[in-house]
């Protein structure tokens, strides 16, 4: 979409005051349900996600069973009054695409075969949504994983990266998601740097694309390092006072 | 609903019969309830509320739309409820299902009956516009006594709405043209402002099992119950909604007994509530 709005100012500075490399704020809490088999809480800028995971556990309808492996269900949802105009409750199209990438990119990660006929339940829940919800979903869900205890080859991760003014940049906001050139937001094991999602949506040159990937893949390592600390303030053994 | 095992309910009921529940409270006894508002950036007012383990979030939306026909002058209220598949290993995805309906319901006539909400002083141009609010309850984790949770999740949240002029101004300034009472309605109402409200009442929840009554089931305890009495009370100590569910009975002492048990602790939670929303 073009429009005059400047989303980079004389000074390099992008609307929220951050640099090209820069991401939001993020903020992980692991096992905060009661109920979920695992659990997080997860705000990055101004989306706040909730994710619970249960399971593994008998896939119901029989039919979605495979006698091989488990499989991973991811359900992303948003909340009706997450967004600006009030959008109506249950799956739209939107949604159940998501759902199914984020499904796809977890069951990679996840070792399935050690469950066969079960399912892994994995409910995203946007609460505020404000640009990235996806990545901040995925990132989430890779936490309430481990949170519930499920074998994985590592903890998956999340980040965008697009195009704002011409300039590559890291982490889209809500502004920049609307008016800039093009968004692209990866997924990735950060173990072995596998990229899990990948989506793209815009317009970039190879060399673009190239940088955009880079850029990506390093906000995924900072993530990665936020959420390995959200469970081990968890799950570490705390000095007497 | 899942099976409680016959040990369970032994283990309930035997402690019950020494004047004890399973988490310790007495039976009239409220887990703690928590209140926080302003938590979704994006809804015209949120809440959260905890009632020990169980946690609900309500969100206002608020657009301008039509009114009904009977009633040409006052606002309209919308309110749902799901039972997302995050709060409980036995809710499930798809439309919503009985259960989700009736707290709805329960939820709305606990707003709309009492009058909390004045909706007649939502009308912008009679007959015409009027601000509808959409009433959006997320059951978070469930650990029984939703219906408590929820309605009081809803009261924090509209008690923490703002009309939002500021971000309705360009349809506003659009509709102008058609129905020109709308300038006065702006120049009346130039900024954001709260949501008209009543004094609401509170409603408090007890279930019955074998023949012990307790106030805010757990779930354990909902699981074995038999007969649920929800009653909602006003400032001043009356009695505004009542709801039985459940195919159990009650007996007249009982039925008095809960009320005074749910005056008692609606008082409580109504300070609270007033001190956690500023209202």
């Amino acid at each position: 979409m073009k429009s005059d709005k400047v989303l980079i100012d004389d000074n390099g500075k992008r609307l929220d005051g951050r640099g090209f490399d820069e991401l939001r704020n993020i903020k992980i809490e692991a096992g905060v349900l009661h109920r979920a088999d695992g659990s997080c809480y997860l705000e990055w800028g101004g989306n706040k996600v909730l994710v619970a995971v249960y399971g593994p556990r008998e896939a119901i309808p029989r039919h979605t069973q495979n006698s091989l492996r488990a499989i991973v269900n991811a359900r992303y949802n948003m909340a009706a009054f997450s967004v600006e105009d009030r959008k109506r409750p249950g799956p739209d199209r939107r949604s159940k695409e998501i759902s199914k990438v984020i499904s796809e990119a977890l069951e990679k990660i996840v070792l399935t075969e050690q469950f066969p006929r079960s399912s892994i339940d994995v409910n995203i829940e946007v609460l505020d949504a404000e640009a990235g919800t996806r990545c901040a979903g995925l990132t989430a869900a890779g936490v309430a994983l481990a949170d519930a205890g499920i074998p994985m080859k590592d903890i998956p991760v999340a980040c965008a990266a697009g195009k704002i003014a011409g300039k590559v940049v890291l982490d889209l906001g809500k502004e920049e998601d609307n008016f800039g050139d093009a968004d692209l937001p990866i997924a990735i094991s950060p173990r072995t740097n596998e990229i899990l999602l990948l989506q793209m949506d815009g317009h970039l040159t190879v060399d673009e694309f190239n940088q955009a990937l880079d850029y990506a893949i390093n906000g995924c390592h900072k993530v990665s390092e936020i959420q390995k600390k959200a469970i081990l303030d968890k799950y570490q053994i705390k000095k007497e006072e | 609903m899942t099976i409680v095992p016959v040990i369970k309910r032994d283990y309930i009921c035997n402690l019950a019969k020494q004047g004890k529940r399973i988490d310790g409270r007495k039976f009239d006894e409220y887990r703690k309830i928590i209140i926080e508002t302003n938590i979704v950036n994006k809804a015209e007012g949120s809440a959260r509320v905890k009632i020990g383990n169980t946690q609900v979030l309500a969100g206002i939306k608020m657009d301008v739309g039509e009114p009904y026909s009977d009633t040409p002058e006052s606002g309209v209220l919308t309110t749902a409820a799901e039972l997302i598949p995050l709060a409980s290993p036995t809710f499930e995805s798809g439309p919503p299902q009985e259960d989700a309906i009736e707290l709805a319901r329960v939820v709305d006539r606990g707003v709309r009956e009492s009058q909390v909400i004045e909706l007649d002083k939502l009308c912008i141009v009679p007959k015409e516009k009027v601000w509808i609010i959409f009433l959006d309850i997320h059951i978070l984790d469930y650990d029984g006594n939703l219906f408590d949770a929820a309605s009081l999740s809803a009261l924090a949240a509209l008690m923490t709405s703002k009309i939002p002029i500021q971000r309705m101004k360009p349809i506003l300034e659009n509709l102008k043209e058609k129905f020109p009472n709308i300038e006065k309605y702006l120049n009346d109402h130039p900024e954001d402002y709260p949501l008209p409200l009543k004094e609401p009442p509170i409603s408090c929840t007890s279930v019955k099992f074998d023949n012990f009554v307790v106030m805010d089931p757990s779930l354990d305890e909902e699981e074995i119950a038999n007969a649920r009495l929800t009653v909602a009370t006003d400032t001043n100590g009356d009695i505004r909604a009542m709801q039985k569910g459940l195919n159990g009975s009650f007996t007249r002492e009982e039925i008095q007994k809960v009320i005074k048990a749910s005056l008692d602790n609606g008082r409580e939670i109504r300070k609270q509530l007033s001190e956690n929303t500023g209202y």
